[in-house]
């Protein structure tokens, strides 16, 4: 029965209660900088007694003549406890699909300028890096799974690999906008308009995903290619923050913050607040504005 | 008949092996009883790879009647199927008889069927989906419910009997016990275990056996159990929320009545069930997917508003600019034609064929031609304003921008020529001859040679990146504001990230490709010499739709307000609604339309091998 196929994320806490409002601050709107900047934080929360998520930041700048665009390569995992360790499989997810993605595009950007129909699109690497960490997950830590969001972002272009449900968001000035969607049951009632979503917020099977890497086989990953504006954020996080905080306080903290570490601090707090159920991990991405901007 | 006998592996025709001196046997797709599936490639048609299914049936049977029995039920299938036209049922192509085998020749449906996809499902498949496929199937059993003179009950419904295709459509695939319906008459029983209607164990067939089945296979589809793996008839043991609680408790309403044991309790006909699946609300939004059947569309309905012959081919493409159209021809000349009427204003004659698509900038028509020459002339008065000599022949379009013309040559090398002087400002040395039309963006020119390579060059005339095809580029790129899109003879399309070169994603048609993309609404189209139009995700590259005309697709397609305009091989111009892919309407010429459209004041122009050029309303 496909029921045995479905992963079950460790027990969790089922009510969401009230969502505490955001202390009442003045809005500064903090003027974003010349260069991409990235912040992160990742937060074992206020109940457990492991942090299971993972984490993976790399930037690289090249200035000068035939200079090669601002590279951000952005990872976040959710691993599942229970029997297995969910931060050795997190950690191993995250490294993996970040050692393929250097390898395979950062790396051969540097060296060539030339490209050719045999090398795999972008797209592509994504997906391989997701499906290798999943084949490796599954080598290693037989019956441990992780969520997996890998964002490589070049210039203003983001490339999103996704399986689970950690989310990605682009946070502009009106608010954010959910680019991936869940791998949860949940999730898929909620599309198919079987529940609202407050109903799948309180929903006892909100944990159980349908789509994890460590469970072997080739994986389906769900990838999103978008332009992000100047000025705005790209926010990877897992469901400790976004099961949490409310997404017009999220939205609040980043445009508030005057730079994404603090952004990632604050969120982090917003979320220990309410609760602090869960892991809490985010990394928020804040795009430049352009020389003529 | 065939003296030497097929090489065989179990029993199975081998790679390599030629029925009938035309069908090359490309492997095995299935088999099951006595009959046997292989795909194999259609070698009448040397320059397309088509494809057809060849369904060989082995009559091994001892007893002279039974012999005859195996044999007549084969020639009833296949004339069976030989009757039914219907886009969801594979046309039959071929029928003949080697030895003891006799082989069904019918059409290749590309796609999957619904069993394997439904293993390769991880969790369960969304309720929406399978009502779409639902309601197909609806559509398909209405037809051969209606079929004249006589229904014809399809008799084995079962997921691995249903293929999607890739465009989401349903195809019924196996008429191997579909039988012409006479009311009262029993048949045998047959059908598989599972999804079978218990009268069909009696041996009566009729359409209400059909809805058990697809109710059996809706079940199926929905819970992941196998009816084949439980007791008979226990689906109302066994309720599908109990297993997939993400199906409505309307859907599994209608599954339940479509499985009554006792027929009289089920819906009456297709048509009902149909009903009662459109008012679900997983049914929203369901569109009947392009019953493309090209007869109902009259195409005489759609008269050219003119047409102005020339004295040779029009491979070029038109240009319309302040009510006037330019258009060259491979009878040497440069036309200028009034755009509303078609009256003729004036031409100039190069020393070559015009293969290029003219371009308009500051008052200049500018044309390259096979004399080696870059032409500016003025566009009012038609008189030269100057020329400009290359050493090879032009069959690369001029692109206008920044006060200079673009242009690649057979010499190999792409100029950068002052609009107003006629003089090189730099050329751009490339590995082959350039027959791409330039694209011309904020940072760079881009455009593909014969060796394959896409160059990003500077407008300075500096090389910024290179990307390299398997085969040539004669596809002029499309820009959008992040990527660069474009085909290859290689088969695929590609989407490169405009700074960097990189592959955003690729596509890889069934033919070559010398269409050039273009883009509306988030959504690239595009031509192939596999003879189809595609409609693919910008971003992504998977498909959206696909358009199967009856010739290779070299013309690229125009977009104008919600609908495709794109020529063919086959002599017609096609128009498709850019959203579904369905035919609006197609306009027959009497040659190969290699020309792209050009919509001006609602009205699509465009030049066909057979002299013309046409002026259609949209």
């Amino acid at each position: 029965m496909a029921l045995r196929k479905l992963l079950r994320k460790r027990q969790a806490a089922h009510q969401t209660d009230e969502l505490r409002a955001p202390p009442v601050a003045p809005p500064v709107v903090h003027p974003p900088q010349k260069v991409m900047r990235a912040g992160w934080a990742s937060d074992v929360g206020r109940q457990r007694s492991v942090n299971e998520d993972a984490v993976l930041v790399v930037q690289a700048f090249q200035e000068g003549h035939d200079a090669l665009e601002p590279f951000g390569l952005f990872i976040v995992a959710d691993g599942m406890g229970g029997h297995k360790e969910g931060e050795v499989v997190s950690a191993l997810a995250v490294r993996t699909a970040a050692h393929h993605i250097l390898q395979q595009f950062y790396l051969t950007s540097l060296c060539c300028r030339e490209h050719n129909a045999g090398q795999a699109s972008i797209i592509e690497i994504l997906e391989e890096a997701v499906n290798l960490a999943n084949t490796t997950v599954t080598a290693a830590v037989p019956g441990g799974g992780t969520t997996l969001i890998c964002a490589l972002v070049m210039g203003r272009r983001v490339y999103l690999a996704n399986v689970g449900d950690s989310r990605a968001y682009i946070v502009s000035p009106q608010g954010l906008e959910q680019v991936t969607r869940d791998h949860s049951l949940v999730d898929r009632l909620v599309e198919m308009g079987q529940l609202t979503a407050e109903e799948a917020a309180m929903h006892p099977q909100k944990n159980v995903l349908y789509r994890a890497v460590g469970q072997g086989g080739t994986l389906e990953v769900d990838t999103f290619v978008r332009s992000v504006p100047a000025g705005h954020h790209l926010l990877l996080c897992t469901d400790g923050l976004w099961g949490m905080v409310a997404e017009a306080e999220m939205a609040s903290i980043i445009a508030q913050s005057p730079s994404p570490q603090e952004a990632g601090d604050a969120l982090v707090a917003a979320a220990n607040r309410a609760g602090g159920r869960d892991n809490i991990s985010a990394i928020i991405v804040e795009f430049p504005l352009a020389d003529g901007d | 008949m065939a003296g030497v006998p097929h090489a065989r592996v179990d029993g199975r025709l081998t790679e390599g092996t030629i029925l009938q001196n035309r069908y090359y046997i490309l492997g095995v797709l299935g088999s099951g009883g006595m009959s046997t599936v292989y795909k194999a490639r259609d070698l009448h048609f040397p320059k397309v790879e088509r494809l057809c299914a060849i369904k060989e049936m082995l009559n091994t049977a001892t007893d002279p009647q039974v012999r005859e029995m195996v044999t007549r039920n084969f020639e009833r299938e296949a004339s069976l199927m030989a009757t039914l036209r219907h886009p969801a049922i594979p046309q039959v192509y071929d029928y003949f008889t080697e030895g003891e085998r006799s082989y069904l020749v019918i059409e290749f449906v590309h796609g999957k069927d619904l069993e394997t996809l439904l293993n390769e499902t991880r969790g369960f498949l969304s309720e929406t989906q399978v009502v779409n496929w639902a309601l197909q199937i609806c559509d398909i059993l209405i037809y051969l419910y209606n079929h004249k003179p006589n229904p014809v009950v399809f008799r084995d419904m079962k997921p691995s009997n249903i293929m999607l295709d890739e465009q989401g459509r349903i195809h019924l695939v196996d008429f191997g016990i579909a039988k012409v319906f006479q009311s009262g008459e029993k048949g045998t029983m047959i059908g598989t275990e599972g999804y079978s209607p218990p009268e069909q164990y009696r041996g009566v067939a009729e359409p209400r056996g059909d809805i058990y089945a697809l109710g059996a296979t809706l079940h199926h589809l929905l819970t992941k159990q196998d009816p084949r793996l439980e007791p008979p008839f226990s689906f109302h043991e066994r309720p599908i929320h109990a297993v997939n609680p993400t199906v409505s408790s309307e859907l599994q309403e209608i599954i339940n009545r479509a499985l009554e044991y006792d027929i009289n309790q089920r819906f009456g006909s297709a048509e009902e069930l149909r009903r009662a699946l459109l008012s679900l609300r997983s049914a929203q939004g369901y569109v009947k997917p392009g019953t493309m059947v090209i007869e109902e569309v009259d195409s005489e309905a759609h008269r050219a508003l003119w047409q102005f012959a020339c004295e040779d081919e029009i491979r070029s493409s038109p240009v319309v600019h302040n009510g006037v159209l330019y258009i060259g021809s491979y009878d040497n000349n440069l036309y200028a034609l009034d755009a509303e009427r078609g009256q003729f204003k004036w031409k100039y004659a190069a020393e070559g064929g015009i293969p290029t698509t003219p371009c308009v900038a500051e008052g200049k028509v500018f044309f390259g031609s096979q004399d080696r020459t870059l032409y500016a002339v003025n566009i009012e008065t038609g008189r030269l304003v100057w020329t400009y000599p290359t050493k090879g022949r032009i069959y690369s379009s001029p692109q206008a921008m920044f006060g200079h013309v673009f242009v690649g040559s057979d010499d190999r090398r792409l100029y950068a020529v002052n609009i107003a002087s006629g003089r090189q400002a730099w050329a751009f040395e490339a590995e082959s001859m350039i027959r791409s039309r330039p694209s011309v963006g904020q940072e760079a020119i881009y455009f593909g040679d014969e060796s394959g390579s896409l160059y990003a060059v500077g407008v300075s005339g500096k090389l910024i990146w290179r990307f390299r095809a398997r085969r040539s580029i004669m596809s002029c790129p499309l820009l959008t504001r992040e990527m660069v899109i474009f085909g290859s003879q290689d088969w695929h399309v590609y989407a490169l990230d405009l700074r960097s070169g990189w592959a955003v994603w690729k596509y890889r048609t069934n033919g070559p490709i010398v269409s050039s993309a273009t883009f509306a609404g988030g959504t690239v189209y595009i031509g192939s010499a596999d003879g189809e139009i595609y409609a693919l995700d910008a971003d992504e590259g998977y498909v959206v739709w696909r358009y199967k005309t009856g010739g290779q697709v070299t013309s690229s397609p125009t977009f104008h307000e919600g609908a495709i305009y794109v020529g063919c091989v086959d002599g017609y111009l096609y128009s498709l609604d850019a959203q579904t892919g369905q035919l609006r309407w197609r306009f027959r010429t009497n040659g190969p339309v290699i020309s792209t459209p050009f919509v001006a004041n609602d009205i699509v122009y465009f030049g066909s091998v057979d002299n013309n050029v046409y002026a259609l309303p949209v």
